[in-house]
């Protein structure tokens, strides 16, 4: 739920890029993608994350058995879950499945649930902050105002009050998700087009007789993209670490059954005592998932700052 | 100044108006309706129209929302479901508990972190940077719960150093004439007690920190790092001041801008994750409060909460803007 | 020196980080209790939610209310006999409509007053005389249960006419109760909390007002939130809600001062932070031990367990088209791997259960056996009904723990997998205990299959049986006149052996039927500090704490 202050980290550097030169961003592109191969941090975030969408879409494959299959029930006694074997690397869960083949399917949910609620949230998040940035004036005004509203209301607790609303299901969560992130991305593409069309490459080029659309959809878009790239991959990570948030707060997909990486989590807190291994691996896969898309996010923000450049 | 506060509270009106709007379309779209949340166990749909009229839920929805507007402008938000006790009482009860929690939280995420991310920054590009860096993310990553129960299995379980849950041990009887439990120790005279509860503050408190501590590590660097390319730095070094000089006077000063808007708003982000963590530590503040309510169709209290909430993250939001701009004089220009 | 003084305060905030990392070193257990005085710190799942006791019909409204009051007529702890308690003997007039009840003498109330014959009918009166809000069902849910309705019907819900005919003190020390027509459960309900006999005085003084203001409604009275007074062994001291109810000892108990000095309630709601409460020493009880802690809870203390007075079931809706079908029915019945589920997610004491009612309720029909666990038959019964959509919806509750289900979520995902085995499509559905879930289920009848159990409020089988099938309810919708006819006849029979009777038959025939398949009687767990002695578990959850003690 830590959003809003990407905002405000945008606050302080943005509009003062690249002035002058029409097309700007294609040197600083490919000088960035060069110092992202050199970060450290950029090669284990970008291994992270192909590991995961990996696991995610090759998961029949790897995965020995079907989530749901909970033919070893019988081995299972209360607090005492089989753990890792030969035919079971992880262990077998309390309800008798085979807990390597419920990780490995989870990570399909985890994808999902990040990039739907992402790809909403910041298609409608961009589109209201193009209408803002774009025609400024009480456009502006009316929607920032209601863009204040949502950002006045803490976001897990807003995301909570629509799960409620629309009920159990994982589609819920992803609009919940999807619509916390809305006012976020709304804010950031209108402070970087309001920075943008103050530049002096988009006063010499009203001064030549461009049309505003022109203008906007030319240059000042393209060149305010950036900073939306960077928090994508980072909504990206929260995305998974909030449906987990919400998970444990009773709010996740309508089939428990289905593998989830937060809910496996939050029922595994049941038998945190007895068998606290349960807990640690989707606890881990969050983790490792996340982390991949935050160093990607966080190198990726770095290297497309200009003023780091040395 | 005056000017300024005074433009800042009008601004609160539309967002307060638009608010109470949502808020209660919010309570009418909810499946099963307000009346059913006031019915246990035995419901029968008998019991659930008479309800709905004791409560007016009959009459015209303008009607009602007029009515709600009335009784929230005097601070009556009706009695809380979950209770069956005022909803301002619950306030009084709760947000004590909440800000003492998020003030420790900051507290130790401001500590902590303005020296990591300044340390992170001067040593920007070395493997010290990318360990501080990768450390303080994992802490946005970490699902906080998760993190709370790790801290209380390890630190209150298995250790025994601190308590699992509550505020302050059971068996103590203390007074608590503000409900702040440190506050109150020292206003009793009672150190014993406000030693207690902040030995219970500990645990929640740094799971709920580890999201802040990552953001302002983050921020601090990169402010940081930007002022140390700053023009008048480098005319600093260049006049060959003194490193310690040139830190304490220029750069920490102008890094600490962004830093405090930071702070301002994390106050939403700590609520939210105060949510979680009151949950998990049986902490009776507004967050667990306020969970439970919407989850329990708790909507007098989910209404009046809210509102205070934004009202607060608002008012913070204005404070914070205030000290900015007696940090940098540029902005009251502007 | 402006900035200078600003970078000295963050040195400053850093000395504070290290004193808060210095506490977390050295705080150990600091507790201020003085060590002379006997605490039982008892881990509650929630907060009362009033000590009104005619105002609540929750467990742990109940548990408070049931240390503080006492009621005429109590149970023998750890059983469903009824003993003597504020009465301590009482004749049944021949018609069954005149109970005259002898009173214990020289016995005051916690605010001093005295308890007489007087203070029985003020209450009893108080009770009958329930007007507007206070006639909700939720709001005085047992009332209505026991006695019917009230001296004036305000609301088209509370129930026509009550048996309740009028309370007299005929002497200082002798109180008669008249009905207007006998009930055969009249003393098993008297001991219910919700009958706790309150002082008079503290009634007036603290006020018992229900308040509807706006959107809710509010216990606005002060009486069982701040001026609170029976006659119990253990007297109301103060309540910081969300932190600790606390109770002392009465010193003028009138079977003697119980050994505790004081008793707190500390709310925590998720059960395994009571559990690691209770390891940490923090609380010396709780309620609801997961089975999985068994064993932890074993290291640092003891478990306990309730006798099974409950029922949990897959109840089946006769509304869907589907579900009407026998050879369905009979499908599920067998596919349920009823066995397996208990052994691996119940503590070792839960029961199969064939029937809606407990083995302990005389009534229980012990010739009734089967419906094993048997996938293949269930197949075979699948084939033969005939249908070919299988696809059904189960219904079960979300964030709730019940004494017969204490893991909701498990049994649905163990059940499931169980259907989608022998050929069902399984569509879940799951909404919050309250208020939707009961709301679908009980009053709008949405569930086809569905999770739902009972535990019984006291021992008649009626309790049981009755309250699911002697009407037609929305949560099954069976009207089966066989079934029907039969639970009526025994409600208004008097004789005992015929009764029992009747209810073992009528047992039979809803095993004939399956209407739903009962598939638990758990015994529910409590845990207890090692040193924590005399904890009489009992079947209806009713637990006195005069007769626990704390040793060494």
């Amino acid at each position: 739920m830590s959003t809003p202050e990407q905002v405000a980290a945008t606050r302080p550097t943005g509009g003062d890029e690249a002035i002058g030169s029409p097309r700007p961003t294609r040197g600083l592109r490919s000088d960035a993608l060069r110092r992202l191969r050199r970060n450290p941090m950029a090669v284990v975030g970008f291994t992270l994350i192909l590991i995961f969408v990996g696991v995610a879409v090759f998961a029949p494959w790897i995965a020995p058995y079907s989530p749901k299959d909970n033919s070893w029930l019988s081995e299972v006694r209360p607090g005492a879950y089989p753990g890792p074997s030969a035919e079971h690397w992880l262990g077998i869960d309390p309800l008798g499945r085979d807990v390597f083949s419920r990780l490995v399917y989870g990570a399909r949910q985890s994808l999902l649930i990040g990039v739907v609620s992402l790809a909403v949230g910041a298609t409608v998040g961009v589109g209201i902050g193009l209408l803002a940035g774009a025609f400024g004036g009480w456009v502006d005004t009316v929607v920032m105002r209601l863009v204040d509203i949502m950002l006045s209301v803490p976001g897990l607790l807003f995301a909570i009050a629509i799960a409620a609303m629309l009920g159990q299901s994982l589609t819920s969560v992803m609009i919940a998700i999807a619509v916390v992130n809305i006012p976020i991305f709304a804010r950031l593409l209108r402070g970087e087009m309001l920075g943008q069309r103050a530049a002096d490459y988009v006063l010499a080029a009203r001064s030549l007789g461009i049309s505003r659309a022109g203008i906007v959809f030319r240059h000042v878009l393209p060149n305010s993209f950036t900073p939306v790239i960077v928090q994508g991959t980072l909504t990206l990570a929260l995305a998974i670490v909030e449906a987990a948030g919400l998970a444990f707060l009773g709010l996740s997909g309508s089939d428990p059954s289905a593998p989830e990486w937060g809910r496996m989590l939050t029922d595994a807190q049941v038998a945190l005592t007895s068998a606290p291994q349960l807990a640690l691996y989707p606890g881990l896969a969050i983790v490792l998932a996340a982390l991949g898309f935050t160093l990607l996010g966080e190198s990726l923000r770095e290297a497309l700052d200009p003023k780091l450049r040395r | 100044m005056l000017r300024f506060v005074f433009r800042r509270l009008l601004q609160l009106i539309p967002i307060l108006l638009g608010l109470s709007i949502l808020l209660f379309a919010w309570v009418r779209a909810l499946p099963g309706g307000p009346a059913q949340a006031l019915l246990g166990e035995r419901a029968t749909p008998e019991a659930v129209e008479q309800i709905e009229a004791q409560l007016g839920l009959d009459r015209p929805l303008w009607e009602q929302y007029v009515q709600f507007l009335g009784r929230a402008v005097r601070l009556d938000f009706g009695a809380s479901l979950q209770t069956g006790q005022p909803v301002i009482e619950e306030m009084a009860r709760r947000f004590p508990a909440t800000i003492e929690l998020a003030i420790a939280a900051l507290l130790i995420a401001v500590t902590v972190g303005i020296p990591l991310g300044y340390l992170a920054a001067r040593r920007y590009g070395t493997w010290l940077d990318s360990v501080l860096v990768s450390a303080s993310l994992l802490g946005v990553t970490v699902p906080i719960f998760f993190l709370a129960y790790l801290l209380k299995l390890v630190f209150a379980v298995q250790l025994g150093w601190l308590p699992t849950a509550g505020r302050s041990d059971p068996r103590a009887r203390a007074e608590h004439p503000t409900g702040f439990y440190v506050l109150d120790g020292i206003v009793t005279g009672d150190p014993a007690a406000s030693w207690d509860a902040l030995t219970h503050l500990i645990l929640p408190a740094v799971a709920l920190a580890s999201i802040p501590l990552a953001v302002i590590v983050r921020m601090t660097r990169a402010s940081v790092l930007t002022v140390l390319h700053e023009d008048h730095v480098r005319t600093a070094e260049a006049k060959g001041l003194l490193a310690g000089t040139i830190v304490r006077h220029h750069v920490l000063r102008n890094a600490m801008l962004p830093v405090t808007t930071v702070i301002g708003l994390q106050m939403g982000v700590l609520l939210a994750g105060a949510v979680l963590t009151e949950t998990v530590f049986a902490f009776s503040g507004v967050g667990k409060f306020m969970a439970d309510g919407i989850v329990q169709r708790d909507f007098p209290t989910i209404q009046g909460f809210i509102l205070v909430i934004a009202v607060s993250y608002v008012l913070v939001n204005m404070i914070v803007d205030i000290v900015y701009g007696l940090l940098d004089p540029r902005v009251r220009v502007s | 020196m402006r900035v200078y003084g600003r970078f000295g305060r963050i040195i400053a905030l850093s000395a504070t980080a290290g004193l808060l990392a210095a506490a977390a070193g050295c705080s150990g257990s600091d507790s201020t209790e003085d060590g002379d005085r006997k605490t039982f710190v008892f881990g509650a799942s929630d907060d009362p939610k009033t000590l009104d006791p005619a105002y609540v019909s929750d467990g742990e409204s109940f548990r408070v209310i049931f240390q503080v009051y006492e009621t005429l007529v109590a149970l023998k702890p750890g059983t469903t006999e009824v003993v003597p308690s504020l009465a301590t003997d009482w004749t049944v007039s021949d018609d069954g409509l005149t109970y005259t009840f002898n009173l214990a003498k020289g016995v005051t109330f916690h605010d001093g007053e005295a308890f007489n014959a007087t203070a029985v009918c003020y209450n009893f009166d108080r009770w009958y005389n329930f007007k507007g809000a206070q006639q909700n069902g939720d709001i005085s849910y047992y009332w209505q249960t026991i006695f019917g309705g009230f001296a004036t019907r305000d609301s088209d819900s509370a129930p026509e006419s009550s048996r309740y005919a009028s309370c007299e003190a005929t002497e200082d020390s002798v109180a008669t109760l008249r009905l207007t027509q006998p009930s055969s459960a009249l003393l098993s309900g008297l001991v219910l909390p919700a009958f706790s006999i309150a002082s008079p005085k503290a009634i007036e003084e603290g006020g018992t007002d229900i308040t509807v203001t706006g959107d809710s409604i509010a216990y606005s009275g002060g009486f069982g939130t701040k001026v609170v007074a029976g006659t119990g062994p253990f007297k109301f001291v103060s309540w910081d809600r969300g932190e600790r109810l606390i109770l002392d000892a009465n010193e003028n108990y009138r079977e003697g001062r119980p050994q505790l000095d004081q008793v707190i309630f500390r709310p925590i709601a998720d059960a395994t932070a009571r559990m690691q409460a209770l390891q940490a020493g923090e609380i010396d009880a709780y309620e609801g031990v997961a089975a999985a802690d068994i064993e932890a809870v074993k290291n640092v203390g003891q478990v306990v367990e309730r006798p099974a007075f409950n029922v949990g079931y897959v109840g089946m809706n006769q509304k869907v088209p589907l579900l009407q079908n026998r050879k369905i029915r009979e499908a599920i019945a067998y596919a349920l791997n009823r066995e397996g589920l208990l052994k691996a997610a119940y503590p070792e004491g839960a029961e199969v259960a064939n029937q809606f009612l407990p083995p302990s309720q005389w009534g229980y029909n012990s010739a009734i056996t089967g419906y094993s666990y048997d996938p293949e038959r269930a197949r075979q019964l699948v084939a033969e009904s005939g249908e070919t959509n299988l696809t059904v919806e189960f219904w079960y509750p979300a964030n709730v723990s019940r004494p017969y289900m204490p893991n909701p979520q498990a049994v649905y995902e163990s059940f499931a997998a169980d259907l989608e085995k022998v050929g069902f499509t399984v569509v879940p559905k799951t909404v919050p205990w309250t208020p939707d879930y009961l709301q679908s289920i009980q009053a709008d009848g949405k569930g086809q299959l569905f999770l739902l159990g009972w535990s019984g409020d006291y021992a008649d089988p009626d309790n049981f049986v009755g309250t699911f099938f002697r009407e037609t309810t929305a949560q099954f919708n069976l009207t089966d006149p066989g079934i029907q006819g039969l639970l009526n006849r025994a409600l208004a029979e008097t004789d005992q052996a015929t009764r029992q009777k009747q209810y073992e038959e009528v047992n039979q025939l809803i095993f004939d039927y399956i209407p739903g398949v009962p598939f638990v009687h758990n015994r529910p767990l409590l845990a207890l500090g090692k040193n924590v002695v005399g904890y009489q578990p009992s079947p209806v959850s009713l637990e006195y704490f005069k007769i626990v003690n704390i040793e060494g």
